[in-house]
């Protein structure tokens, strides 16, 4: 499929002159990349601020709507870690959330939103470096990507959340 | 039309009688039907009634049904604020006329009904919110074709009789809900007929005070659970090895659950009610029940439910199952797109 | 709906968190900005897991009737109990209660004070959102079996089956081999005090095996394990020994009678043979043998039979197969050890291309008085003493390009070999170190005891052992190794000729170490060693209630390390046994049976088999006693029949819509905007 036809407008939020600061929201295992976290926090390894973390039991029990809602919400990415599929803390139910992952980004995509903005990464209990490093990959590389296309993350009143020019109807080309 | 399919022991001369009998007039109330973006299917689906709609008509005065009789716009205008008791809304928000009839039905209903699942959800023409405005004009229409406004059918143009008025399209499609306060809906492209006959008599009660309010917010005409409920097929533990296309099958197992044969059913994310009519017939379920109880987005729902069953964990096997769908969003959004949680939510 | 009442606890952990979050910011800003959403007060403190912290929140939610708290602290696997603790004690629900992290998550991984302020801001609000939909939960109460499980017979599994069996308590311990004992067995003196292994080994197998509250099941396997802490199912496989175990005597005639020799690659380490029927050892426990029919000339032709017709008592049988027997225990301890590392992966050092390069094990077994050599240290063709022997550190450990961890034991097994080898043979001996590491009792004293016999340590790393000479000087050492090493001390590379070359190799996981791991649902490192709840305060314990860890199978250590974990382990098991009972985290999926449709999406996605189907009622249930909580299922669940308690659908929401509302949020919005709404 191919993606949404584009506006014109160049969205810029911000003041001028300053970085875009993504905002990410990511999911942790309890088990593996949630204690990566407190890792590199022991060992107090510096990662970017932009990511704001919730601890699931397992990767595996993340729903597609706690995704959803957070790029509702006004996430410009989610990320999604849990364990390694061979050291799975439940044994095999890190492969669902691969599952869940892959059918989601797809749809995602289909949507508008880039697979970039849909991101994850295994992290073991022990590698709290890992984890450091693989946030600042991604908080790069949403920052380069820039927010997500106003058109595409809607309001209740139907319009994109940051103003669109008016829907004037334009003359377009068959 | 299927008025073969009413009892005759359901004939308008019980009620009647009944009326008559305890020497008290029950009191007749007030019903609109307004079809906003739609495709009339709704309307039709209460046209269905038939004999029983005639029965109802004893207790409802319809007074304001476009589809159905004469009426326009100042007539509704001219009422008093909440002077008609239940209004059935269908059809999605896609113009400023759309709007302008829900902000102006529902002040004049006591009870607002997101009617069918284009009220509710937003249904097919929902599916447009993938693109922009522009993009759907230049689908719908060649400018070459249409000589007014630069070939585009929008908004007031100079015709041969005189300035005339298009209604406008507006940049999405919304539901009713995310336009105005919803009392209730009522799910279905289009609601089933025996479903609606059940609505119209518990709210009939209601309103009598014989039977229960719903509570506000309340999906009536459906239940709480997902249209595997109701369907008679056979099932087992799935394992989804391939999804395909019904064309494509040589034969349909009558009796096995369409999913499990690598059909892309929506029934088990899908709100039962329509009697599961269409696996019966041995087509899967397409959705348009809408999302189940307490579900804020129908298409993460399925995809979580299809993903926890594909029967594969490198990424690569994944990926090949998953290119059985060639469109996700037509799978898993097929009517709610609109109510999203992308596009808007439920509200 | 009105709000809970909610106090906000803001911890400054002395400074830790107050040096990079405004922690008073924090309090005022919640106690503004959050009211709306219930919070009824806000405190900052400098040490809120302290008693007087504690007792601020207990206070609180006595005099102003909190139904709900939020700590902003340290993660919660640091302090969620004490704080669900303090509220249990002041009549609040404990699961009421949820402590969010602004330490491990913001004031000790950021650098700029005003970024991790808002950041702190927005995950309190997440915690104030979240617990809206907390509900109160009850933990839930499982009997615990008193039996336990030992996987491995090593040291440190035989260490902990003693301890427990002591107390009075019923232990199985499963090994793989035919003989428990482990490693150990097979060494023939341990280092620093150069005792014998076996004289101070075999006693406590001996004891392992008479012991009334120890069943062996050797030469066996665990195949499956089901149920949780306090009720395992566990399913051991017996392999056919071909000997009925109730009527063998041990008197050893079958193995002498057996004509077939083969090659031990197991307990001598491929440098002795064994027979077809055999034990791996004299003082094997138990002493029954064992006959491995791909090495037996019946099963290959159908004739010979010789065990058999010697046999005194009648005793074997060669239509054994495979038995299986069902275990119920309460407590698991997985003491599955290691594999020595394989030297051939380092090609340069020649292990299987030159004859007289020998691993440390084959070493062990050589120097063992009753290995195959009697003793003996000689080189290949079994006569020649070596004059000069080299021994490589660091085989298989601390390089990139095999394992980059220390094995912890080869510094002072080098030492012990060069020991050996001096007393033995009078060879000069080389040894060529990385590091030397040597910091257990009397490990140093050793270190030095081997310096004055004159051991050569050269400071390097080996580049390569080969036996093509280069050099004129070379000339006369033909026939002998030549161990190439930069000496990084005097700064020279050397080559240093060689009789016998012993590659001092590191220790590794047993090679199914996943496997295992995954089916005790326990976590394992990348490396494949299994990881410990806590690398420093709960050393011997998994992730997975009930399961426990010793020796080896937990990182390479050495006979004291193992043997302390062993009965560390004993005394946690045993402490779980005295309580009878175990509370567990009510985390757990519920099935609404109105509202399954039975479209069975759920039904094969449990791994703990804690979900059937009710055919009758065609709706799906849920086994609250099989349940681990990771909630696969809720999230599959498309009808949302199935909820999750503690993590539920509501409460994940409200945390996500928490975390993104507040400061610093949306499309770069500059964090200004927000933050001036302080009271």
């Amino acid at each position: 499929m191919t993606a949404p036809v584009t506006t014109t407008q160049t969205p810029t939020p911000g003041p001028v002159g300053e970085p875009f600061e993504p905002l990410i929201l990511g999911f942790t295992c309890n088990w593996c990349s949630y204690r990566a976290a407190d890792l590199a926090g022991t060992a107090r390894t510096k990662y970017p601020h932009n990511v704001r973390l919730i601890r699931l039991m397992c990767s595996g029990r993340m729903e597609p709507e706690f995704i959803l809602e957070g790029f509702a919400k006004g996430a410009d990415a989610v990320i999604m870690t849990g364990c390694w599929p061979e050291d799975c803390h439940y044994r095999i139910q890190s492969v669902k959330a691969l599952r869940r992952f892959l059918f989601l980004r797809r749809t995602l995509s289909d949507l508008g939103i880039e697979p970039a903005r849909l991101q994850r990464f295994y992290a073991s209990a022990a590698e709290g470096q890992r984890f450091a490093d693989e946030i600042a990959r991604i908080v790069a590389e949403v920052r380069a990507l820039g927010p997500i296309q106003p058109e595409i993350r809607v309001a209740l009143d139907g319009h994109p959340v940051a103003p669109a020019p008016a829907a004037e109807p334009v003359e377009v080309e068959a | 039309m299927t008025i073969q399919a009413i009892e005759p022991t359901e004939a308008i001369a019980p009620t009647e009688a009944e009326g008559v009998s305890e020497g008290v007039a029950k009191p007749r109330y007030k019903l609109a039907m307004y079809w906003a973006s739609a495709c009339g299917g709704c309307d039709v689906a209460v046209l269905n009634l038939g004999m029983k709609l005639i029965e109802f008509t004893e207790r409802w005065e319809p007074v304001f049904w476009p589809a159905a009789m004469d009426a326009k716009r100042q007539d509704v205008r001219a009422m008093e604020d909440g002077e008609i008791d239940v209004c059935l809304f269908d059809g999605g928000i896609r113009t400023d006329e759309d709007a302008e009839m829900a902000h102006l039905l529902r002040a004049k209903s006591k009870v607002l009904v997101a009617f069918g699942s284009c009220a509710g959800e937003g249904c097919i023409p929902g599916l447009a919110n993938q693109r922009s405005i522009e993009h759907v004009f230049a689908a719908a229409y060649d400018p070459e074709l249409n000589d007014v406004n630069g070939g585009l059918p929008n908004g007031p143009w100079e015709s041969p009789y005189g300035e005339l008025e298009l209604p406008t399209l507006s940049v999405r499609l919304r539901t009713l809900g995310q336009v105005v306060d919803v009392d209730y809906s009522v799910p279905g492209c289009p609601p089933e007929t025996e479903r609606i006959a059940e609505v119209l008599g518990a709210v009939t009660a209601a309103l009598d005070g014989t039977g229960p309010l719903p509570p506000k917010g309340a999906v009536l005409g459906a239940g709480n659970s997902t249209v595997c409920d109701e369907c008679k097929r056979e099932r087992g533990v799935k394992h989804i090895t391939e999804f395909k296309r019904i064309q494509t099958l040589a034969e349909i197992d009558p009796t096995l659950c369409l999913l499990e044969q690598g059909l892309p059913c929506c029934g088990p994310a899908t709100r039962d009610g329509c009697g599961a009519k269409c696996p019966a017939a041995g087509a899967p379920c397409i959705g348009c029940y809408g999302a189940t109880q307490g579900v804020n987005d129908f298409g993460a729902r399925l995809l979580s439910a299809y993903a926890s069953v594909v029967d594969a964990s490198e990424p690569e096997d994944i990926e090949r199952i998953l290119a059985g769908l060639p469109d996700t969003v037509g799978q898993f959004y097929r009517f709610s797109l609109a109510a999203s949680l992308l596009h808007g939510g439920r509200s | 709906m009105t709000a809970p009442k909610i106090g906000v606890y803001i911890c400054h952990c002395g400074s830790n968190i107050a040096s990079m979050v405004d922690v008073e910011g924090v309090r005022d800003w919640a106690a503004s900005e959050l009211a709306d959403k219930g919070v009824v007060v806000s405190r900052d403190y400098p040490f809120m897991c302290s008693s007087l912290g504690q007792e601020l929140i207990e206070n609180d939610i006595k005099e102003y009737g909190l139904e709900r708290i939020v700590v902003g602290a340290c993660s919660p696997h640091m302090h969620e109990k004490t704080f669900r603790e303090a509220s249990a004690n002041a009549g609040l629900n404990p699961y009421l209660a949820e402590l969010v992290s602004i330490r491990e998550q913001v004031s000790w991984v950021h650098t700029d004070k005003v970024k991790a302020t808002e950041k702190a801001k927005a995950i309190i609000a997440g915690g104030v959102y979240r617990v809206h939909e907390q509900v109160p939960l009850e933990p839930l109460i499982a009997p615990v079996n008193s039996a336990t499980l030992i996987v491995g017979g090593g040291i440190a599994g035989i260490t902990a089956a003693l301890e427990i069996a002591d107390a009075g308590y019923p232990v199985h311990i499963v090994e793989r081999e035919p003989s428990i004992g482990g490693h150990m067995a097979q060494y023939d003196k341990t280092f620093p005090t150069l005792d014998c292994a076996a004289c101070i080994l075999t006693p406590k197998m001996v004891d392992a095996g008479a012991h009334p509250n120890i069943t062996l099941h050797t030469w066996s396997e665990v195949v499956d394990v089901s149920g949780s802490v306090g009720d395992f199912k566990i399913r051991v496989k017996h392999k056919p020994r071909m000997v009925v175990e109730a009527d063998c005597t041990g008197c050893g005639i079958c193995i002498e009678k057996c004509p077939v020799q083969v090659i031990d690659t197991g307990f001598e380490a491929g440098i002795g043979y064994r027979k077809a029927i055999y034990t791996p050892f004299p003082q094997a426990v138990p002493k029954y043998p064992v006959l491995t029919p791909d090495d037996c000339t019946y099963f290959a032709k159908g004739t010979c039979k010789a065990c058999e017709k010697f046999c005194p008592v009648d005793c074997i049988d060669f239509t054994q197969t495979d038995e299986f027997v069902e275990l119920t225990v309460g407590n698991i301890l997985l003491a599955t050890g290691f594999q020595p590392f394989d030297a051939r992966r380092i090609e340069s050092f020649g292990y299987g291309r030159l004859p007289n390069v020998f691993t440390s094990m084959e070493f062990e077994r050589m120097s063992n008085a009753a290995g195959p050599t009697g003793g003996k240290i000689v080189l290949r063709d079994g006569v020649t003493e070596p004059k000069s022997v080299t021994i490589i550190h660091c085989v298989g450990s601390r390089d990139k390009n095999t394992n980059e961890y220390c094995s912890a034991i080869c510094c002072m097994q080098s030492l012990k070999f060069a020991h050996l080898v001096r007393e033995h043979t009078g060879a000069d001996v080389y040894e060529c170190y990385i590091d030397m590491r040597t910091p257990g009792k009397g490990y140093d004293e050793f270190y030095n005891r081997i310096l004055d016999e004159g051991t050569q340590f050269i400071r390097g790393r080996v580049a390569e052992v080969t036996d093509s000479l280069r050099y004129p000087e070379e000339e006369g050492h033909e026939g002998r190794l030549i161990v190439q090493v930069e000496d990084t001390l005097a700064g020279v590379k050397r080559r240093i000729p060689a009789d016998m070359v012993i590659l001092s190799t590191g220790l590794e996981p047993q090679p199914d170490a996943t496997e295992v791991a995954r089916m005790f649902g326990v976590g394992c490192s990348t490396n494949g060693f299994i990881i410990e709840r806590h690398a420093k305060l709960a050393p011997v314990a998994t992730m997975t209630d009930g399961v426990f860890a010793a020796g080896a199978t937990l990182g390479p250590r050495d006979i004291p390390t193992s043997v302390s974990n062993g009965a560390a382990a004993a005394a946690t098991i045993l402490s779980r046994i005295a309580q009878g009972q175990i509370a567990m985290e009510p985390y757990r999926a519920t099935v609404d049976a109105a509202r399954c449709s039975g479209c069975r999406i759920c039904n094969d996605l449990c791994p703990f088999s804690a979900i059937t189907f009710d055919e009758a009622a065609m709706v799906t249930e849920i086994n609250p006693k099989l349940c681990q909580g990771c909630g696969v299922c809720v999230a599959a669940c498309p009808a949302n029949a199935i909820s999750g308690s503690g993590f539920s659908h509501d409460q994940i929401i409200a945390q996500i819509d928490g975390l993104l509302s507040y400061p610093g949020g949306g499309d770069g919005r500059p964090v200004e905007e927000a933050v001036g709404a302080t009271a």
